[in-house]
């Protein structure tokens, strides 16, 4: 792999290899660099396309939609943590009716600038169905994402991902629904989430997103009160990345075929690279959006940088390459080593 | 809304708060009253998060001498590093940000109150108004003395001036909601903007709210992003027609709403109904004009 590309001279008779392509194929999904905005963190890139070139962002996962309104939890909504972030904003949005009207048109005015996955929440199984019936035509929109694990719900039995079967019906429901590629969101607070991850892709999952924010919670010791509002919220930022390049590097040795869009923590170009090597096929930006809203194209370019100086042709060179045969491991789950 | 690598021109005490005034042209020109900028932490760091200062002054002087000033409390790690700042290091700055604080159109006598640094804001609305020909009155409120947010200058711009502090130290004695009834009367105040802690908003909002006197208020809110998309920095903000409410984004929508359109008891109160039994009254929403370069 490295070096058996083309040797090209730059016309001075030094050799140097090829320039990368950051160009990613998710088994027929595919983006101009493998770095994407992850949900909640960018909402369609209206607001920040005042900051960046979004012609140079990977991919935009839109802020999760449900079918109806949802005005979500009270403040303090957010805390911030020792790196990282705790949030229960609670799926604040205005229901598919309103994105369709007023999103609509922004997202297909985003055809050839960045291409967009819709993210889908719900309450039940029939609301994931309504939800996508009504996102699924939208001009723009290559994949869908089933925001099945998000915790800032009212019930722990709405975290769909956290019960392989209530995953199943899920991504089930909606692959059924739509030729749009869905990719299952998923939540590293299970036991296995191999088990949930092989659930999904049996019910027609064309990828996987891992992973969502952990269920977290900070206390103001002097108050003693909960600093969220909703007492309980999701960690994300650097903090996560570790459970997360586990996640990814456990389900991508599970199921080497499927897309992994790696996700939790990623603020540099070294930290996309380190998802890349687990097994992510791409890989999503989330918490760093908020204070380096280039985050995406920074770290894009970084990775751009690090195929080259590797004499990589493309992130798919990277993908699992962690090399762990020589490494003693502990069978992750009872029966499972 | 700019992102800049600014250069620090000075970091100095104001009584017991800091002061940091920036290099930013571009920002400083665009700048409006009640806007904020969003500073940024550097790498390798427990905290990540950019830190939203209201803009306290904004100079003008046409291409690169620009100055944007804001002023903050040592109160975390974030405004910790910030006071630690050094002349000529430059610091990551997204601004202007947010909603500023509008100009009445008709009305002449405008009331400005502040409570403790929260007044930063009030300094740059007051040159602004005065421009426009209008009549200014300040109450300034803190707890001590010395928290009491540029007294000097204060007298400097406004028409009348009143301080108060809870300990007498300065002024009268009190807060500032005791001397606003006062103050609305003697002024013949038209228009009432405020600046400071949330529940000083309220009072204030609800005072002016009762006298049917339009109410400007810049409020604060925890935000992870101040661009708009991480919704944390949620107000409950009811509709115009009274009908109904939503949560609305302090950095965007905000930071300066119309007070009586707060819906208080639930942002800061323990609200537990969704919609209120026989909703609200509709808003006042006086015509107004645009803050701006003169």
């Amino acid at each position: 792999m490295p070096g058996d590309g083309a040797v090209l001279t730059d016309g001075r008779g030094i050799v140097s290899p090829p320039e990368p392509s950051l160009e990613v194929d998710l088994n027929g999904v595919r983006f101009a660099t493998p770095v994407l905005a992850a949900s909640g963190c960018f909402n369609t890139g209206r607001e920040m396309a005042e900051l960046v070139d979004l012609s140079r962002v990977g991919g935009i996962v839109t802020k999760s939609v449900t079918l109806n309104p949802r005005k979500g939890m009270p403040v303090p909504r957010m805390a911030e943590t020792s790196s990282g972030m705790l949030n229960a904003i609670g799926l604040q949005n205005v229901g598919v009716t309103e994105f369709r009207a007023k999103e609509a048109p922004w997202i297909e005015g985003l055809l050839g600038v960045t291409p967009v996955i819709v993210s889908i929440a719900g309450r039940s199984v029939e609301e994931y169905a309504q939800v996508t019936i009504r996102v699924r035509d939208l001009p723009g929109v290559v994949a869908i994402e089933a925001n099945i694990s998000c915790p800032n719900v009212e019930r722990r039995n709405q975290v769909f991902a956290c019960h392989p079967d209530q995953a199943m019906e899920v991504v089930g429901a909606m692959s059924r629904l739509t030729v749009v590629p869905v990719f299952a969101k998923l939540t590293a607070d299970v036991t296995n989430i191999v088990e949930v991850a092989e659930a999904c892709v049996r019910a027609g999952a064309h990828g996987l997103s891992l992973i969502n924010t952990l269920l977290g919670m900070a206390i103001d010791v002097e108050t003693f009160r909960p600093k969220l509002g909703a007492v309980t919220g999701g960690l994300s930022g650097p903090a996560i990345k570790p459970v997360a390049v586990r996640c990814v590097h456990q389900v991508a040795q599970a199921l080497p075929d499927v897309p992994i869009l790696g996700i939790g923590g990623i603020r540099t170009a070294k930290d996309a690279v380190e998802f890349l090597l687990a097994g992510a096929w791409a890989v999503q930006v989330g918490t760093a959006n908020f204070f380096d809203p280039q985050a995406t194209v920074r770290i894009a370019d970084g990775v751009r940088d690090f195929l080259a100086r590797k004499g990589l042709r493309g992130p798919a060179d990277l993908r699992g390459r962690v090399k762990v045969e020589d490494r003693v491991r502990e069978p992750a789950y009872p029966g499972s080593g | 809304m700019i992102r800049a690598r600014c250069e620090v021109l000075s970091v100095r005490r104001a009584g017991l708060y800091s002061s940091l005034t920036l290099v930013a042209p571009e920002i400083a020109d665009a700048a409006k009253p009640g806007q904020f900028v969003q500073v940024g932490v550097p790498d390798g760091r427990e905290i990540l998060l950019r830190r939203p200062f209201s803009i306290h002054q904004a100079s003008r002087r046409g291409g690169w001498a620009g100055t944007v000033e804001v002023v903050f409390d040592v109160v975390g790690p974030g405004t910790a590093w910030l006071a630690e700042v050094r002349q000529h290091e430059f610091v990551d700055v997204i601004g202007p940000v947010g909603r500023p604080f509008v100009l009445p159109k008709e009305q002449q006598s405008c009331l400005l109150v502040g409570g403790g640094y929260g007044a930063a804001p009030l300094y740059f609305l007051a040159e602004e108004l005065r421009a426009h020909g209008k009549n200014v009155a300040m109450i300034i409120g803190a707890r001590t003395a010395e928290r009491v947010f540029k007294p000097i200058e204060g007298k400097r711009l406004a028409d009348t001036m009143w301080i108060t502090t809870e300990d007498g130290s300065m002024g009268e004695r009190g807060r500032v909601t005791d001397l606003l009834p006062d103050v609305v009367r003697k002024t013949g105040a038209q228009v009432v903007y405020a600046c400071g802690p949330n529940a000083m908003l309220r009072a204030v909002a609800e005072d002016a709210l009762a006298r049917r006197v339009p109410c400007q208020v810049a409020v604060e809110e925890l935000m992870a992003c101040g661009l708009g998309v991480c919704w944390t920095c949620a107000v409950p903000l009811i509709a115009s027609d009274g009908q109904g409410w939503w949560n609305v984004r302090a950095c965007v929508e905000g930071p300066v709403f119309n007070g009586a359109r707060v819906w208080w008891d639930r942002w800061l109160g323990d609200a537990e109904e969704i919609t209120p039994a026989e909703g609200f009254e509709p808003m006042l929403e006086p015509e107004t004009v645009e803050a701006g370069p003169r």
